[in-house]
Formats: structure tokens, sequence, C-alpha cells
């Protein structure tokens, strides 16, 4: 398992390969979930609704909600809020299907 | 890869939870939950000589209220070094308990599988099958298939939410999910923050996002001071809980924050909203408060426009009992208006080998949740004729600190009640379903036209908890809006308690036990 340790740790700076939000690169400490990093970012919504297109992010941040769904390395139907951000993950938002 | 440490600084046996070999054993005991009642029974019935089994689907033994980031993650996410707030309460007893459990990996009679959701669990003839899928490595996930003879179900409780008006802009979270973001993430999600909803847990939330540099702005708290007065003998009994609480208001008066008592959050408002409500759909920017009058209703006059960037809210918590249900465990009214786990004095449920303990058996907090823990392993000792059982005079200690803090437990629950009128903040547009977007207004008109007599045909024609949430969201609320009031809510029954891949459940499908 590859690991961003060392700067990361001081900076929040991935020193490695880092993961990529909708193609942009996103920072993270190691052991951060999805949520966690975005919402660092200063990102609280990534998704919008089927219905009325309004925008949800991360609201119960335990995996009860799921309002933060993200499709991670193309497995959509992800919850932000408890999958762990790592190297090289690519994630995308804003998909109707993804609720 | 940094060195996997535990708590106390030693390093931690290597990848205990990736033995699959261990895993495809049947023990004597899984307990699904490491929260403080699931360590507590765990770490019990380890000491009493029983193979253990203990789930988690976090990357940390500790649940929601000991919520930590991995250990090999801690130094990047530092959420223990806090000055005086400190994040967590009571952590010399989490440290001890992960270093019995640690000591027992060792010994190869515990298996701790942490990333690790169960969704589904099975009654056999001669004990429990649990079905997990291991998403340490999520998005993948694999399927794992635990037997034993006993099962615990620790699976804590989550917030309960009351919808108002904006509820669901973006910026507004659950109080639990800003604890959870902080104390998992090391991230405070907001500089501005107004909190609200009922019950103590408001104040630890007030108290670790200023100590991490959020202006709390305001506390709003439903309950009215005075009612705590009205049932003074389970406090006195319980110093322990004066002295925390203490703790928290001389925090929040060092911080300056207000609590404003028999107040709430009747509606928020986002970027660019003024004016425009309904095309408002930045980050929340303004909450609106109004003192209530003893049933909840708004008092005119008193509302209060207060800038905030940030919103947590929650009223109380619901018990987890995704996987008690389907198993036909009987139920009870918890006294807060949920339902929880019936267990007796041993804490058995009506199922003969299946126990829970902590919150699923009503919300109570952890010093309670850890004697309930205690209680069950001692019960599953008994029911297993194991050979380490504690002296009688420490179970009957045990029985009787159970029996104070659930006194005190219903105490609290009266002490901070669901305000009656809370509905009169709803406008008929305010969305009370998340997931599938159905409004207070589509609500009121099938129980209005009487087209729908209860929850379930609320749910039918209207789909207001048939989204990805399955109704854990909006079912307390939509409860409330459509059943009497003394009766508490149930969740409905959940086949799954996660949702899984098709390819991890046909790989459940294969008995993992037999290959041994």
């Amino acid at each position: 398992m590859t690991e961003v340790t060392g700067a990361a740790a001081e900076t929040g700076v991935p020193t490695a390969p880092g993961l990529t939000v909708d193609g942009e690169p996103l920072a993270y400490v190691p052991g951060q979930t999805l949520a966690a990093a975005l919402v660092a970012s200063g990102r609280v919504a990534w998704r919008t609704t089927r219905v009325g297109q309004r925008p949800r992010g991360v609201f119960c941040g335990i995996g009860v909600c799921y309002d933060c769904l993200v499709t991670v390395d193309g497995r959509r139907g992800q919850r932000a809020c408890l999958v762990r951000a790592r190297p090289g993950m690519a994630v995308t938002t804003g998909e109707d299907d993804d609720g | 890869m940094a060195e996997p440490r535990d708590l106390g600084g030693r390093a931690a046996s290597r990848e205990p939870r990736c033995l699959g070999a261990r895993r495809d054993e049947p023990h004597d005991l899984v307990v699904v939950g490491a929260g403080p009642a699931g360590m507590a029974a765990a770490a019990t019935a380890l000491d009493g000589g029983l193979r253990v089994f203990l789930v988690d689907s976090g990357p940390a033994p500790g649940g929601q209220f000991w919520r930590h980031p991995p250990d090999h993650a801690r130094e990047g996410v530092p959420t223990e070094a806090l000055p005086a707030e400190d994040l967590h309460h009571d952590l010399r007893t989490y440290r001890a308990l992960r270093a019995t459990l640690t000591a027992h990996e060792r010994t190869g009679r515990l298996t701790l599988l942490l990333d690790h959701h169960v969704w589904t669990t099975a009654r056999e003839a001669d004990g429990f099958t649990v079905h997990a899928v291991d998403r340490s490595r999520a998005p993948e996930e694999r399927a794992v298939v635990l037997r034993a003879r006993a099962l615990l179900v620790a699976t804590g409780a989550y917030d309960r939410q009351l919808p108002f008006p904006g509820w669901d802009l973006p910026g507004v979270l659950t109080a639990g999910g800003l604890q959870a973001l902080l104390k998992g993430g090391g991230v405070v999600a907001g500089r501005r923050v107004v909190l609200g909803g009922t019950g103590p847990f408001l104040l630890p939330v007030a108290a670790a996002l200023a100590g991490r540099g959020a202006a709390v702005v305001a506390v709003c708290e439903a309950a009215a001071p005075s009612a705590w007065l009205r049932h003074p003998a389970p406090l006195l009994r319980n110093p322990a809980k004066w002295a925390e609480a203490a703790g928290y208001a001389v925090t929040l008066a060092r911080h300056r924050i207000p609590v404003r008592t028999r107040t709430a959050i009747i509606s928020a408002e986002g970027e660019g909203a003024e004016g425009e409500r309904a095309e408002g759909e930045g980050r929340v920017a303004v909450v609106r408060t109004a003192s209530l009058a003893a049933d909840g209703t708004p008092l005119p006059g008193t509302e209060r426009r207060i800038e905030a960037d940030t919103v947590g809210v929650g009223w109380g918590f619901v018990p987890q009992l995704d996987l008690l249900l389907p198993l036909g465990c009987g139920l009870a009214d918890a006294g807060d208006g949920t339902t929880a786990a019936a267990v007796d004095a041993g804490q058995r449920t009506t199922v003969p080998g299946l126990y829970a303990a902590g919150e699923t058996c009503g919300v109570g907090g952890a010093a309670l949740a850890m004697s309930e823990g205690r209680v069950a392993a001692v019960s599953v000792l008994t029911d297993l004729s194991a050979p380490g059982l504690p002296g009688t005079r420490r179970l009957a200690a045990e029985r009787r600190t159970v029996a104070r803090h659930r006194a005190f437990a219903r105490a609290l629950a009266q002490a901070h009640p669901l305000p009656p009128a809370w509905p009169a903040w709803l406008t008929d547009d305010t969305t009370v379903c998340r997931c599938e977007e159905v409004t207070a207004g589509a609500v009121r008109s099938v129980r209005a036209d009487g087209s729908a007599a209860g929850h379930r045909q609320v749910k039918q024609l209207t789909r207001a908890g048939m989204g990805w949430c399955q109704g854990r969201m909006c079912g307390p609320a939509v409860h409330c809006l459509v059943a009497a009031r003394e009766v508490p809510y149930t969740p409905a029954e959940r086949l799954i308690a996660t949702p899984v891949t098709l390819g991890a459940l046909a790989d459940s499908g294969e008995p993992t036990a037999d290959h041994t």
C-alpha cells in the first residue's frame, strides 16, 4: 500500500501522486476521507439532485444520508464521507445518476 | 509506509485484519460495532476466554464517540493534541481498551476487522452468519462471511433530524457530521457556525469547533433550562455528568459562545438568496432563529437573523437497528420518541444468542454503553459456559451502573424532547425527504385528502423515505407528521444495511467456513 507521508503531514499537500476530482488535483492528508479533503478545500457540495437540481454534498458525515455520493475510479454511488483518499484515485462528481 | 502504532506508541501487530485464514474459522462471538459498547464487550469476552470477531465500518476502533483517523495516519491528522478543549472524552479508557484488544490480537483470540461493513446477518441452527464487505480498499469491496455461536450488535446511533426551510443547503450539516469531520479528518467545516437542535451533544461540538478556531456564533437549544429541575434525582446520582457539563460551560464561556435556550433555527437561506428565496442555491449564508413557546411554536417578534457559513443541527439520536430488525428482535419504547432493542438485565434480546448493547438499546452515552457492553459479554460467557466469568459482585455493580445511567438517560430525554409544534416551521415547499425531494406540502396533502393513513402509505404515495438513505434522515420527521405523538418512531426494516455490489453478493454465496 502506497502511503503519502512526510511533507504531507505538515502541509496537507501530498508529495506522492495525488488524486483528482473532475480532473483537478485535490490535496489531502493521508487518512482523510474524500469528503474531509473536499471540505478542507472549501467545497461542501458536489452533486445536484435529479428533480430540483439542488446542490448536495456532505451532510451526515458518517455514511447514513447518502448526500455526498461521488464516482470513484468509475464506480458510482460511493459515499465520499466513507471512502478514504488514496493516491491515483480519479473522482468525478455531479452525476445525476449518483442520486 | 509509516509504522503502524497503537495509541500507547508500541508497534501494532501487522495488518491482523487481513489474515483470511482466521476469518474463515468460526469464532465464539461476533461483535458488530467497535464503539465504546463493542470495545468493552469484546474486551470482557476475550478476557473470559472467548474467540471474538470485532467488526467495524470505520478505519479505527472507537465508534463515533472516539472516532479516530486510521492508526497509520495519526500524525498527519492530529486530533488529540488540542490544548484544553480536548476533542475526546476519557481517552484513558479508550487507550486501555485498545491495549487489551491489541494484546488479544497477539494471542490470536481476537480478529479485528476494520473497514468492514456488515450488510446482513442470518440466524442458523448453531449460531449466526454475518455477511460483510471489506472496504479497506474502497471503492473496491470484497465479501467476507463470518460465523459464530453468538452475535452482539453494538451499532450505535445516528443524529435525529427535523427539517426546516433551507436545511438542504450546502453548509448545513448534522452536528454529528461536523464532529466526525473534525475527529476523523481534522477538518473544521466552516468559519462562522450556528448550532441548533436539542440535547447536550451540541455542547462538545461547539467546544471542539471553537477550539479549532471556528467562530461559533450561537448554540440554539430548544429545551428550557428549567426542564432539568423536574427530574433532579437521576442527575444528583450522576456527578460525573455534572462535571462534564460544567467543563463545557467553562469552555463555551471562554470562547464567548452564547447558548440560547428555548430557541430554534427555524430557517436558513443561501448566498444571494435574500428576496429570491426559491432561487438561492449557494452555500448557507443566513439562519433565522426564534424563541419558542412551551409547545415549540416560534414566538412572533423574537426572530433573529444570524450570518453563518455553516450550520450544525441535531435533535438527539436514533438507535441504529438495521441489523436487529430483520432478525426479529423485539423492540422497546426508548422514551425519547425512538424505538430501541428490547433487552433483559443481561442485555439479551428476545432472539436466543443475540445480544445488544449501547445506543441500540436506547441512547444513553458512552459510559452506559461500556457498562452494557461488559454486562452483555458476561451473559455471552454464561450462556456459552465459558470458563472465565467475572465474579457476581462485579457483575452486580455493573448492572447497578447500567440502571443508574439508564435513569439519567431517561431524565435527559424528558428534558430534551422534540418540540411538539416543530412542524410549524415547515413551509409547503420545505424538502422533507432529501433523497426523493419530497416536500412537506406533498406529505401534508396525502394526509389531508385521506389517501394515506399511516407512515407506510405516505411513503408509498409520496416516495418519502424511498431513496438512497431509505428514510434514515426523514423517517423520524415523517413519523411526527403522520403518527400520534405517543407512538415512538420505528425505522422501516431494510433487508440490506449497506448497499453492496452484485459481485460482492455473488461472492458471499460461497460459505467460506467450508474451506477450513
